[in-house]
């Protein structure tokens, strides 16, 4: 059993745990992530790691978006996770290269930060773009700043920081017409895909890291393969980060899509059971007010 | 207890058969498909045994099981000491005495078998260890004093479970380091239910806890340590490596990332470790099969447990698509037999050339290719050659590649000191396991390649042997 030392609501359905998990924490390096199943019956799921402290603990950053997210967001201090095994994947390639674009996408900048501080710290120049719907759902904005040279927040209603999409900060950034070794996009697929078409024309090297389905994490059954240069690869072995422009993004999104309905109907099985239990205690307090 | 009969007599008894489920029950439930021997068929198959002075059988076992003696313990009628007898060599009888292909071991080895059936060996050692389990009463084998001496076990499949009996039984501290949520590699996420139920597996595992043996899950060696660090960091005095190879085979022909397209491993782990086919309990999904299309490419047990399993979610056609013909197929005869008793159609001397898919990334066919064998290869098998212009197209929902199984490279890839071979399997020493790193073992699937559940508890038993050796007299 891995224990949640903390767990923080950072934006709406988005929630930052810290768990305790030694063995992780001592050997992560930015742009890996962890594989969990929150209990018995539950379906192991990946999760990058946002950030270890030497008390042995890990960050992850959660959104809520199918049963098993939705569940997990449920959680609380002091309650406990079944599985926690890492640290899996490639780290990132941290080097100094120069000028480093960042761009985070939605809860994508919690996966894009571990390798922001990196790419800092091996003294770079970090240019951040930090993207989201609205001001509700911007996270990691101060530790984004605290790891940046630069920092640009988008918000797609220009309800905080420039109204925009994060390629149109980057394509402003390009057009400064200064040298822009490598950028890093994280993030929804059609924001890494834009992302991608936007550098390509500039020879800019582009790294995305990618988020296929996953089981093992371990390469073991190749359920998360990926198209890169016209070859299967494992993002969980060989990746999770690959070159941008080598990579076939419709086969990822139509890939990710093969769940939809079991998903769906997982999803709203899990929004019944809730829904009674929250019935269950509220007749409770009812009887007990009586 | 029943009494020994003169050796005419008891050539005339037949071999018990198994009794089973009805196939037609069968091929839509994932109980287990053999249902074990009665007490009296039990007692009149253990009449049958001839007591040989020089039993074959026992050198037919990988882990040199006393069959003879197990065998007189049953005819005695006491199935408890039978057991023990067993788990003397073996911690694992339940297991094997389902899953092992004993046509080619001890049973194939048996003297009744030259002129009439062989003895039952397997449904004996199943009988008495399911009657122990019964029972409640597991009589594990003495261990020996503590040495003081730690050994780590990469890979809790078959190998590494039997070494770490074996080396528990001998006074050493054995902690087995598996990378999933559960122990028991291929026993758990390979085999179905319907043919090892996990509740069996379970049960062995808690017994070798009782004999003192540290099992620790979620620890991918490789990532979250290293070989060097189990050494240098946690005090190991030796480590066996026996992570098995996992590593999936695809066919490497366009469209095999169409969404339907699985690989074995990936179909079994779903459907057997996260129990995807229990979904109103299990969260993990799998590609819904019902009233679909599936067919699994591939002839050897993989191929026979992803098809069978298939068929028990709900397909409307489940075949095998089979490059050779049958008499070339490496699975078992059982499991052949068990598959087309259940409506599996065979498809043999076909080989797919390319999947087809929808705009929306799902299989919707396979192209085929029909082939003809010609000379025997390498491997003493006739090369199957396609036949020009016999391609056609067949419609698919689900395919399931079950072609075979490399070395994962991620132990080896940490270890830049160890020895590979060109494929990434582990370079160990034949006798004795070692591989070219002190102190370091490794044995099973990672060192041989793909082969049975029995050889590798073989390859397990030979290098707690060696590490025995090497703990006592510190040479390397």
């Amino acid at each position: 059993m891995f224990p949640i030392v903390e767990a923080r609501p950072l934006a709406r359905d988005v929630k930052l745990f810290r768990i305790h998990a030694p063995r992780v924490a001592k050997k992560r390096q930015a742009g890996q992530f962890v594989i969990l199943r929150i209990a018995e019956h539950g379906e192991r799921i990946p999760l990058t790691i946002a950030d270890s402290d030497d008390e042995g603990n890990i960050t992850i950053i959660v959104q809520g978006v199918g049963k098993t997210t939705k569940w997990l967001n449920t959680l609380e201090t002091g309650d406990s996770i079944l599985d926690v095994v890492g640290p899996l994947g490639e780290e990132s390639e941290i080097d100094t290269f120069g000028t480093v674009v960042i761009i985070g996408g939605g809860v994508g900048t919690a996966i894009a930060y571990p390798t922001a501080v990196a790419m800092k710290k091996a003294g770079n120049h970090v240019i951040s773009i930090v993207g989201s719907r609205n001001r509700e759902l911007l996270i990691l904005e101060d530790e984004m700043r605290a790891t940046s040279d630069e920092l640009c927040i988008m918000t797609d209603d220009g309800s905080h920081g420039e109204k925009g999409f994060v390629t149109e900060k980057l394509q402003q950034v390009i057009d400064r017409g200064a040298p822009i070794a490598r950028v890093l996009a994280i993030g929804p697929v059609p924001m890494m895909r834009a992302v991608a078409e936007r550098t390509r024309p500039h020879a800019i090297k582009t790294i995305v890291s990618l988020n296929p389905i996953m089981v093992d994490g371990t390469g073991m059954c190749g359920g998360c393969r990926v198209l890169v240069g016209g070859k299967s690869r494992f993002a969980c072995v060989d990746g999770p980060e690959f070159d941008a422009h080598q990579v076939d993004f419709e086969v990822l999104i139509q890939r990710n899509r093969l769940y939809k309905q079991q998903e769906t109907e997982s999803l709203a099985r899990f929004e019944k059971e809730q829904c009674e239990a929250a019935k269950q205690k509220s007749s409770c307090r009812l009887e007990q007010s009586t | 207890m029943a009494k020994p009969l003169p050796p005419k007599e008891r050539m005339k008894i037949p071999r018990q058969a198994m009794p089973e489920q009805e196939a037609a029950v069968r091929a839509r439930n994932f109980g287990e498909v053999n249902l074990g021997l009665e007490v009296v068929a039990a007692e009149t198959e253990a009449q049958r045994c001839l007591s040989c002075a020089d039993p074959k059988c026992v050198g037919g076992c990988p882990v040199g099981v006393k069959i003879k003696d197990f065998v007189e313990l049953v005819l005695a009628g006491d199935y408890l000491k039978a057991a023990a007898k067993i788990r003397e060599d073996n911690v694992l009888p339940a297991v094997t005495g389902r899953v092992c292909p004993q046509e080619n071991q001890c049973e194939g080895a048996c003297i009744m078998g030259k002129r009439f059936s062989s003895l039952a060996i397997g449904n004996l050692e199943r009988f008495v260890a399911d009657y122990e389990r019964q029972s409640g009463q597991i009589g594990l084998p003495e261990r020996a004093p503590s040495t003081g001496k730690k050994v780590a076990i990469v890979g809790s499949g078959p190998a590494g479970l039997s070494c770490a009996g074996d080396l528990a039984l001998q006074g050493h501290q054995v902690t087995v380091f598996e990378a999933l949520h559960e122990i028991g590699g291929v026993l758990l996420y390979g085999i179905p239910e319907f043919r090892l139920p996990k509740d069996i597996v379970r049960g062995e595992i808690e017994n070798m806890k009782k004999m003192g043996i540290d099992f620790q899950t979620n620890v991918v060696v490789g990532k979250s340590m290293t070989i060097d660090e189990l050494f240098d960091e946690e005090a190991f005095d030796a480590v066996f490596i026996a992570t098995g190879a996992g590593l999936p085979q695809f066919l490497d022909i366009p469209g095999e990332h169409f969404g339907g397209v699985y690989s074995a491993n990936e179909f079994l782990t779903r459907v057997n470790l996260m129990k995807a086919y229990d979904s109103e309990h299990y969260d993990q999904p799998v590609y819904d099969c019902r009233d679909r299309n599936v067919a699994v490419v591939g002839g050897g047990n993989t191929a026979m447990d992803s098809v069978r399993s298939a068929m028990r979610l709900g397909a409307k056609n489940a075949y095998i698509i089979y490059r050779r013909s049958e008499e070339e197929m490496p699975a078992r005869k059982e499991e052949v037999h068990h598959a087309k008793d259940e409506g599996v159609e065979f498809m043999n001397l076909h080989n797919p050339i390319e999947f087809i898919g929808d705009e929306r990334g799902v299989l919707t066919g396979v192209k085929l290719i029909k082939m003809e064998l010609g000379e025997p290869d390498d491997s003493g098998r006739r090369r199957p050659k396609p036949i020009e212009g016999s391609e056609f197209e067949m419609p698919l929902d689900v395919a399931i590649i079950a072609v075979g199984t490399g070395a994962n490279p991620l132990v080896q890839s940490t270890t830049p000191d160890m020895a590979t071979n060109k494929w990434g399997y582990i370079v160990a020493d034949e006798k004795s396991l070692r591989t070219n790193k002190r102190g370091v073992f490794a044995g099973g699937d990672i060192v041989s390649g793909a082969a049975t559940v029995i050889l590798a508890m073989g390859a397990g038993r030979t290098a707690a042997r060696s590490i025995n050796d090497f703990l006592r007299t510190g040479e390397w």
